[in-house]
């Protein structure tokens, strides 16, 4: 985890929130370096994670979670963390029948149907063992990405079903919290992706916006974060606070810096 | 064993041979080698397959594309593993190049290829393909073994084992160089005894789609899935998904597909916007990504992406293909008279470069590049050497100027632009100030001279007698 971003959204392994739905987003740019924070920040919050990876190979999170501080293999031999491997697993289910339902049964089905299957994965992989300890703090999901799934088939509307579900699950009846990251399009015109996109920051209490600089390529400074704090289910008496700041990616950290500060050029 | 496991109740024990067969993986392979790319959980430990090499950055396990310039600016090469697209530019005319560069470097290297086309018969493409420019020193040493062949007394006498001085040399079966990236001859072909030699696999869609064949109604279109289901079936076969850890010499495999997306393929995205099989595309990348990813090959896709009515179907492809480049040729359109350009082809434009088991990845800081096609060869420049060698005939140094940005030839507004003009036009001051008049009044008497436009009046005789741009200060 980004030591320097969890100061920024004011949190810590051991006193984060609960019943969170977290949307990462990004625009022009790679936004997958919030996806290792989290996965890095939840395992060390000893926290029971179920990692839906359908964008990268497993070893490529292992080897970056390593830079970070966590093993995954040692975390999912332990029982911490559940990893779906979306690459790996749509080469087994399209190439042979199954017997029981897969989490991706969608891929061989030709109408778009519904992510039922993907659900009940979820909901055993992060259920209570009734084991008597309670090992695990509260249970985490973490998406990467969801805009996959539009382009394996599955409509917008399907999508946004399986989030309220899951959030019902993991977010209102375990406590456990939710990290979702959505690719934006921008100005290419992607309505299922709008939609979705839309659907889901309406639901969520913090929104991590990365997008590349308006000014186009620079070396020192990756990109621009905006960070927005919402509370879905009160009503709106208060503003929802927003902070954006610029950041550049090095090799094990993330450096944020405020707009216009850039070591690069002070 | 990793994705048996980890689906829950959902897999189970599957009978696929490969989930099994990277269960073994798992514990045969030892640590021999640099740790290589992601194919596989605990990372087989791969020494020395001809024609690839370790990344400088993280390790992970490159090929070369065939042209040297752009392995240097995706980083170093393509890594085994993923998939580098080809925006193929307006009139198919420099796309098939780079291709063809990809499937010869296979053959130089000795990789297995299989090429896939719903056009072209895969012989007649390899039969096209560039020959290799081998440089001297490999030259030589491939004559010297002929000489010694031929000659009865060599000067390498054998002392030991010198019954065998007597029986003739091998043909070289080998690999022909171990190099990493060639440069090609476009203008000759291969020699014929290099394809003889190497090991291929060709898919031509007319011909594999006849045979009727009971699929299961999935959302790809037939020649998709038939695609896919060779592909697997080459990789199961020939051992490439590691499966086999007794063989000893391991190899990649280069995988080929031309115009992927056309309606050649049976796809209709090209044609209407939104089409019966919209996802067909995207699912089949998304496959075949998965198939890259166990396995040790590479990929290369040609697209013809501005035939692609739905420009969101572009973005998405995007997303799920790991290197995107595009070519951008000049032919037809009003940069061709353009003087910037008129020593160029065409813009090569990279679009995305993948971040393998990092947070960042081995971006170029050049963005505006060029190609040409000369007689032999196609190289890839910045376009600014063009641009630099003008600009200082017309902006010389030892002066201030007043930066205006108008009509430029890169992206308005790009920081790039500015610091990169800032930075050109200071560098040259340092040398040249012994020209500059440091000692001016400190009140500048009358109106200045600007002048705008760029002259030829520089330089003539020895004295300068008037630089454009210049605030001039009357004597």
């Amino acid at each position: 985890m980004f030591v320097e971003l969890n100061n920024l959204l004011n949190t810590t392994p051991d006193r984060a929130e609960q019943g969170k739905l977290t949307l990462l987003c990004d625009a022009k740019t790679d936004g997958s370096f919030l996806v290792h924070h989290f996965l890095s920040f939840y395992l060390k919050a000893n926290c029971k994670v179920c990692f839906v990876a359908l964008f990268q190979s497993f070893s490529h999170y292992n080897i970056v979670g390593q830079k970070l501080g966590v093993n995954l293999t040692v975390a999912r031999e332990r029982g911490q963390l559940v990893f779906l491997e979306g690459l790996k697993s749509s080469v087994d289910v399209f190439f042979q029948t199954q017997e029981e339902p897969h989490p991706l049964q969608f891929l061989r089905e030709a109408n778009a149907g519904n992510l039922k299957p993907l659900f009940e994965f979820v909901r055993e992989a992060l259920k209570p063992v009734d084991s008597g300890e309670a090992r695990w703090t509260y249970p985490v999901l973490l998406v990467d990405d969801l805009s996959v799934l539009l382009s394996l088939g599955m409509g917008a509307v399907a999508v946004l079903d399986f989030i309220h579900y899951c959030r019902a699950t993991v977010c209102w009846e375990l406590k456990g919290n939710m990290v979702i990251l959505v690719h934006d399009s921008g100005d290419v015109e992607d309505e299922e992706n709008d939609i979705l996109l839309n659907g889901v920051s309406h639901q969520s209490h913090l929104i991590l916006r990365a997008e590349g600089l308006a000014t186009g390529f620079c070396r020192d400074v990756h990109g621009q974060l905006r960070i927005l704090w919402r509370r879905p289910s009160q009503p709106t008496a208060q503003r929802d606070q927003s902070l954006t700041y610029q950041y550049k990616i090095q090799d094990k950290s993330v450096s944020f810096f405020a707009k216009g500060m850039s070591p690069a050029v002070l | 064993m990793a994705a048996v496991a980890t689906c829950g109740s959902g897999a189970g024990t599957t009978g696929s041979a490969v989930a099994t067969a990277s269960k073994s993986n798992v514990t045969s392979f030892q640590r021999r080698g640099p740790r290589a790319s992601g194919t596989n959980d605990s990372g087989p430990r791969l020494v020395s397959i001809a024609g690839t090499r370790p990344s400088v950055r993280n390790g992970q396990l490159l090929v070369s594309t065939g042209l040297p310039a752009l392995d240097q600016l995706l980083g170093g090469g393509l890594a085994i593993g993923t998939v580098l697209l080809i925006e193929e530019d307006k009139y198919n005319i420099y796309s098939p190049l780079l291709f063809k560069c990809f499937l010869a470097e296979g053959i130089v290297n000795g990789h297995t290829l299989l090429v896939a086309s719903a056009k072209e018969d895969p012989a007649n493409i390899l039969q096209e393909l560039p020959a290799p420019l081998l440089d001297d020193n490999s030259k030589k040493e491939f004559d010297e073994d002929v000489y010694n062949h031929k000659t009865p007394e060599s000067n390498i006498k054998m002392k030991i084992a010198w019954r065998y001085q007597l029986l003739p040399k091998m043909e070289q079966i080998g690999p022909v160089s171990s190099r990493f990236g060639h440069y090609y001859d476009a203008s000759k072909r291969i020699p014929q005894e290099l394809i003889e030699a190497s090991n291929w696999h060709g898919f031509f869609l007319p011909e594999k789609i006849s045979s009727t064949l009971k699929v299961e109604p999935c959302s790809l279109t037939p020649g998709y899935i038939k695609l896919l289901q060779f592909i697997q079936n080459i990789i199961y076969e020939e051992r490439f998904d590691g499966s086999n850890p007794q063989k000893k010499q391991r190899n990649v495999l280069r995988i080929g597909i031309q115009n992927l997306g056309s309606p050649l393929w049976g796809d209709d995205i090209c044609c209407a916007e939104n089409g019966s099989n919209s996802h067909s595309l995207t699912k089949f990348l998304y496959v075949l990504r998965g198939l890259l990813r166990t396995s040790l090959s590479a990929c290369i896709i040609t697209m013809p992406t501005h035939l692609i009515q739905n420009k969101a179907i572009i973005a998405r492809i995007t997303n799920l293909s790991d290197t995107v480049i595009g070519l951008e040729s000049f032919i037809g359109s009003e940069r061709e008279t353009n003087p910037l350009y008129k020593d160029y082809h065409g813009l090569i434009h990279i679009r995305q470069i993948p971040r393998l088991n990092n947070l960042i990845c081995d971006e170029s800081d050049v963005k505006d590049l060029a190609f040409k096609l000369k007689r032999k060869l196609f190289t890839i420049e910045w376009v600014q050497d063009n641009y630099l060698r003008q600009e200082r005939n017309i902006y010389p140094p030892g002066f201030s100027y007043l930066l205006k940005q108008k009509d430029s030839a890169w992206g308005e507004g790009s920081l790039q632009h500015s610091t990169f003009l800032m930075s050109f036009l200071a560098k040259a001051t340092a040398f040249a100030s012994r020209l500059v008049r440091h000692s001016e009044p400190l009140k500048q008497t009358g109106s200045g001279r600007i002048h705008q436009a760029a002259g030829p009046r520089l330089w003539h005789d020895g004295r300068r007698q008037e630089a454009p741009g210049l605030l001039g200060i009357p004597p």
